[in-house]
């Protein structure tokens, strides 16, 4: 019997290694330390119920363990063979306990490439890599393949970059393959920094070595020697798992000279990033690297050309690498037959936001977002109604109830008005107000923006600007126009990606939600609720009884009133906290 | 660790690790593969179930057959503990009841490895949903 303890990041900051120890202990105790294994894995996906515990070859799921389930799961399920009941996944709409994975809607619709070892081997183990046929894609491409064969079968599988853009991958291969020079380099693009998004997190905390081998078979292909993994400081973990395997690997001859007894080298280390957005954007990401500001330069030259210290150098996003190795040992046949038309393979996201699955999943491309966010994502929390869904992070737009049987790939998102980016799905509900959400995306970019042109840093200050000044109340019809004109002026002069797709939210926002910017310009209104300043509070006359309760409550003494005659709220005092309609035992505050 | 000189290393690291994966890729498909349930609630306990188990996870090792020996609850045939599902790949599962060592070393050899039925089987007194 094996134990599977998810040591994602979620789950670790849930105590998940306090339960590995607990389990190990326990374990011990009783005698069956040699007969039961505890793995710590990398994440399962499932962080809204984490900490995960797995059992094999059962697949019995416990969901939320706690350090001191640990006894209880040695004392009933490994020693008396009954699942404990409590800590099993309850299903939100039956409300009966699932008894394993297989049978939980949030596994059922997915297929796991990219997460194919993600919550199944230990990250930190390279034999357990390599027993799920690990590193055997590299030793097919240079036993048998020519790096042009390479290069074809990538184009043949349709896989295109996850990084947000969708630019195919083998054509990016094969242009850096052309490039002559005596230096190449290949650059994993791990600067993940979406609000909400962990998929390339929990690809290099969860399986390190897919990404190592697909590097050096990037490196077979445009023949490049070295390796540079570009990872953002904040990812402590993905930066550990990473350093065990790069070693690992070396030690093993996987990488460094004449690996398989070839004469191609190739060895990988890392650059780290402080973390800012813009450094995602590959020539940003490349000058980041150099030890100069993270700033983006016009292309071309492209970093193909001129890349990393002026030398050719290819750059791709964790999960376009980590789907690398399947292709090749499976074939191009194989991923091609996945997806859509034109969008081949899997896409990993990232659920967050108003759903009852918060998580990772990853699904067929052409899958509906009726089937993830309903079916995989279990629904809206607290049963609300469904407003919009996010897609593309701060880069991307809102898709909306009209939206939700299309087919999600790299086009049809973009013909929807939103992109694909990274795969961050942030789910809104009813109480949700689409300006304040057009205005956090900006206050986002306003933060983020390098600074180096002036569409970015001024437009984007000035759009945020007419955001706030219509969520206080303040906007005019023709703030409405100068947000949508603004807008298309950001997107057509800002020089990187970063500002040629910030304005998105706003353009999307204007799009599926006109009513409730007009709302919010002429009756001064927010249809959701959300815009405190628009909230007006003010008390029946006929309800209140004087007791005094909310005036007591109110932190600003805006309420006035004789005991037992009716109250009165100051309008120009209030704060608008809702002290007072907490307070009230009548229901004589009303919200307006 | 030694260097990995040429795919036949690798070949070799991968067998080797391979076993010690075994358990879990075989729990992860399920369906190709011989699926021995034994009922282990109380009754099941009760009455022995747990070195039943033990003995199958352990024969059918060493006898080099692929299955997924699981616990599971009581399957209701409290009458008949130690009782025992076994699923062949593709077929319709049967109960066997009763089940001891010597019970459990005939359903290994006569209906695992050949499919010939043995005496003990219990007839299914409900459907499955699933």
């Amino acid at each position: 019997m094996h134990l599977l303890v998810c040591g994602g990041t979620g789950c670790r900051a849930s105590e998940s290694s306090l339960i590995l120890e607990s389990l190990k202990r326990e374990l011990e105790e009783k005698g069956l330390g040699n007969e039961v294994q505890v793995i710590m894995t990398g994440c399962f996906g499932f962080c809204e119920k984490g900490p995960v515990v797995k059992v094999m070859p059962d697949n019995t799921f416990y969901v939320q363990v706690k350090p001191e389930d640990a006894a209880v799961i040695v004392a009933e399920h490994v020693i008396k063979g009954r699942p404990v009941q409590r800590l099993l996944y309850v299903d939100p709409k039956s409300k009966e306990h699932v008894p394993d994975s297989k049978h939980m809607g949030f596994y059922r619709k997915q297929i796991r490439i990219a997460l194919r070892n993600c919550g199944f081997i230990n990250p930190e183990n390279i034999d357990e890599y390599i027993a799920r046929e690990g590193y055997s894609a590299l030793g097919k491409c240079i036993s048998e393949f020519t790096a042009a064969d390479v290069i074809d079968i990538i184009k043949k599988s349709g896989l295109r970059g996850r990084g947000g853009a969708g630019f195919p991958t083998g054509l990016k291969w094969e242009i850096a393959s052309k490039n002559k020079a005596d230096q190449k380099y290949v650059v994993c693009n791990a600067d993940e920094g979406d609000p909400g998004a962990f998929m390339d997190r929990s690809v290099l905390e969860g399986d390190p070595h897919s990404i190592l081998e697909a590097m050096a078979i990037c490196g077979y292909a445009i023949s490049a020697s070295k390796g540079l993994i570009y990872i953002r400081a904040e990812y402590p973990l993905a930066i550990q798992r990473l350093k065990i395997a790069i070693a690992q690997a070396r030690e093993y001859g996987l990488l460094g000279k004449n690996i398989f007894g070839s004469d191609f080298s190739f060895d990988i280390d890392l650059r780290y990033g402080a973390g800012a957005f813009v450094c995602g954007e590959e020539t940003a990401l490349i000058h980041s690297m150099e030890g100069m500001r993270g700033e983006p330069t016009n292309k071309p030259p492209f970093p193909a050309e001129s890349g990393f210290l002026g030398k050719p150098s290819n750059v791709n996003n964790v999960e376009t690498f980590a789907s690398v190795p399947v292709i090749i040992t499976k074939g191009w046949e194989w991923f091609s037959a996945i997806g859509t038309e034109k969008s081949k393979g899997t896409k990993v996201f990232a659920l967050a936001g108003k759903i009852n699955n918060v998580g990772l999943i990853e699904v067929p491309m052409g899958t509906t977002l009726r089937e993830i966010i309903f079916e995989i994502g279990g629904g809206i929390k607290n049963g609300k109604k469904f407003k919009a869904v996010q897609t593309g992070g701060p880069s991307g737009g809102c898709l909306t109830e009209k939206h939700l049987d299309t087919p999600i790939d790299f086009d049809n998102l973009v013909a929807a008005g939103s992109m694909m980016g990274s795969g961050g799905m942030i789910v809104m509900d009813e109480d949700d107000c689409m300006v304040s959400i057009a205005k956090f995306f900006l206050e986002f970019t306003v933060e983020e923006s390098c600074g180096k042109c002036a569409p970015c840093r001024i437009g984007n200050k000035r759009l945020h600007e007419l955001l706030t000044s219509i969520t206080k109340g303040n906007g005019t019809m023709a703030d409405l126009d100068r947000l949508k004109n603004m807008s298309n002026v950001i997107k057509d002069t800002a020089l990187c990606g970063l500002g040629q797709t910030s304005p998105n939210p706003v353009l999307s926002t204007l799009n599926n939600f006109m009513d409730e910017y007009v709302a919010h310009v002429t009756e001064k209104r927010c249809p959701a609720g959300s815009c405190r300043e628009l909230m007006k509070y003010s008390i029946i006359v006929d309800k209140c009884v004087g007791c005094t309760a909310c005036a007591r409550g109110c932190p600003v003494n805006a309420i006035s009133g004789e005991r037992k005659g009716p109250h009165f709220i100051d309008q120009e005092k209030c704060i608008k906290c809702g002290a007072c309609f907490e307070k009230c035992k009548f229901g004589a505050v009303l919200i307006n | 660790m030694e260097k990995l000189k040429s795919l036949a290393d690798l070949k070799r690291i991968r067998e080797e690790a391979k076993v010690k994966l075994e358990l879990r890729v075989k729990g992860d498909n399920p369906e190709g593969l011989v699926q021995v349930k034994v009922a282990m609630a109380t009754c099941g306990i009760a009455s022995g179930a747990k070195p039943i188990m033990d003995f199958f996870v352990e024969e059918l090792d060493k006898r080099g057959i692929g299955a997924v020996v699981t616990q599971t609850g009581c399957m209701g045939y409290c009458y008949a503990e130690p009782t025992v599902e076994v699923q062949l790949p593709g077929q319709e599962p049967v109960v066997f009841g009763f089940v001891d060592r010597k019970k459990a070393d005939e359903i290994i050899e006569k209906y695992i490895k050949t499919g010939e039925l043995v005496e003990g089987i219990i007839p299914v007194n409900y459907e499955k949903i699933d």
